[in-house]
């Protein structure tokens, strides 16, 4: 446990360090402030469609850090001496998704409303925003850290990560839309999506670490 | 299970499927004659749709394969992973593009069709869109194939990958569903209106065998490439190195497939 409690830190430590959760939140600022310029500034729709934005911004400011989780450690040999201490390889997985959730993934949650403020959002869809990303983004950040275990090693790893993990994530991003459209709007419901949304997330803190410590392994052979 | 211990061995494999190569291209050459023949000239004009309804002929086997060789590709993951089967990973690796060829051709016919019969050619439908997904899942895998030089290596991260995805695809389909009755109301027509009457039916199931065996001939012919290319690459190695006579310094893989 107490190898398990370290690997989250220094995947905290080590993110925080090379600052790279901030680029990370001043991508997802660039990407909110690029919208307006595309749709245009009409408040009315970046209303609609803020809920979307801020959840579409999260999902690739997630994946910005992902080629760092194991390669840092591929590089310098340090992944093979994490994997002969002798700690469960599954662990070590959970331990780096997690500890990216922690250092890439809440920032990103606490700066959401703020920046949702800029797109329009109601009180209670900023409500909605934050708890569907609390419930989400868990998710976003286990299926990264198998595409990250899968492209281990490889040269151009950080564009493949996210061919990769995009294509897995799409229930996330419905379901945390629809939960948050849910909450905004009467007729539609909040309760089912925000459930289901938790159990892919529940789903992925299960198969995840045992995906992604499959493909360590692989990899590493 | 015993012949495919056999088949464990390439050169076996060479042998048995350079035999059954040509019956299996000239069956699926003249059951496609046969089928087209059937869809163009035999099968009637829908009352409404007109002539288009033809393109149904290519675009549901297509359909059909797309999803077919996504589970062939996912029985060959487990055979990498769990028997450690040689010739599974070369059957994957061959599937791929000839799956994503076929989703490719399913959503263009599938496009095609859409543009007099719905008047677009997109909608975001949720069999569209998890089509869709399959093709962006395929293209990935192929990606990640070529971007590990070594095969060996590439079969089980491709194998783990391509596992992940079957299990991912309910779920996308499913919550696709749920997204698209959410926000678009049966605004689009759906094809099972009337169940399909037999004058269709059955160039439909031709088209579809026809299908099936130019799939097998393709998977067929590009397993046998990709163990070619393997002998050449390991032969490459050898080639290469400096002890050339001693094929272990090359590692187990320069070995296995020749």
């Amino acid at each position: 446990m107490t190898g398990f409690a370290a690997i989250i830190a220094q995947t905290i430590r080590l993110s925080l360090a090379g600052g790279g959760a901030l680029v990370g939140l001043v991508f997802f600022l660039a990407l909110v402030a690029i919208i307006p310029f595309g749709v245009g500034p009409d408040l009315n729709l970046l209303a609609r469609i803020g809920p979307a934005i801020l959840w579409i911004g999260v999902l690739l400011a997630s994946l910005l850090g992902l080629d760092r989780l194991f390669g840092a450690d591929n590089e310098d040999g340090s992944l093979d001496l994490l994997i002969l201490s002798g700690e469960p390889l599954i662990l070590i997985v959970l331990g780096r998704a997690l500890g990216h959730w922690v250092a890439t993934g809440l920032p990103l949650i606490i700066a959401a409303p703020v920046l949702g403020l800029m797109l329009n959002l109601q009180p209670i869809a900023l409500l909605a925003v934050m708890a569907t990303l609390l419930a989400g983004t868990p998710a976003v950040s286990l299926i990264g850290a198998v595409g990250a275990a899968l492209t281990v090693g490889l040269a151009r790893g950080g564009m493949l990560i996210a061919v990769l993990v995009l294509p897995l994530v799409i229930p996330v991003l419905i379901f945390g839309v629809s939960a948050t459209q849910g909450a905004v709007s009467d007729p539609e419901p909040f309760r089912a999506p925000f459930l289901l949304l938790c159990a892919l997330t529940c789903a992925a803190l299960v198969a995840g670490p045992v995906a992604g410590a499959a493909a360590l392994k692989a990899a590493l052979d | 299970m015993a012949l495919l211990t056999r088949l464990a061995n390439p050169s076996v494999f060479l042998g048995y499927s350079g035999r059954i190569l040509p019956f299996a291209a000239a069956a699926a050459a003249v059951c496609m004659a046969v089928g087209l023949y059937l869809a163009f000239f035999v099968a009637p004009a829908d009352y409404q749709q007109g002539d288009s309804v033809r393109i149904m002929f290519v675009h549901v086997p297509s359909a059909w394969l797309a999803m077919f060789c996504y589970s062939l590709m996912a029985i060959s993951a487990l055979g990498t992973l769990v028997w450690r089967h040689p010739l599974a990973d070369v059957s994957a690796r061959a599937a791929a593009p000839i799956g994503a060829a076929f989703t490719f051709l399913a959503l263009v016919t599938g496009s095609v069709w859409g543009k007099p019969m719905w008047g677009t050619w997109w909608v975001w439908d949720a069999r569209l869109t998890s089509v869709l997904v399959l093709f962006l899942m395929y293209l990935g895998l192929i990606a990640l194939w070529r971007a590990i030089d070594e095969p060996a290596r590439a079969a089980r991260i491709a194998a783990i990958l391509i596992l992940i995805g079957f299990v991912n695809i309910p779920i996308i389909k499913f919550s696709v569903e749920w997204w698209n009755t959410l926000h678009q109301p049966a605004s689009v027509l759906r094809l099972d209106g009337p169940t399909i009457h037999s004058s269709i039916l059955w160039p439909l199931l031709v088209m579809a065998v026809a299908f099936t065996l130019t799939f097998l001939t393709l998977h067929l012919a590009a397993m046998r490439a990709e163990i070619y290319r393997r002998r050449v690459r390991a032969a490459q190695l050898r080639a290469a190195s400096p002890e050339y006579n001693r094929a272990s310094a090359n590692g187990p893989e320069a070995e296995a497939y020749s």
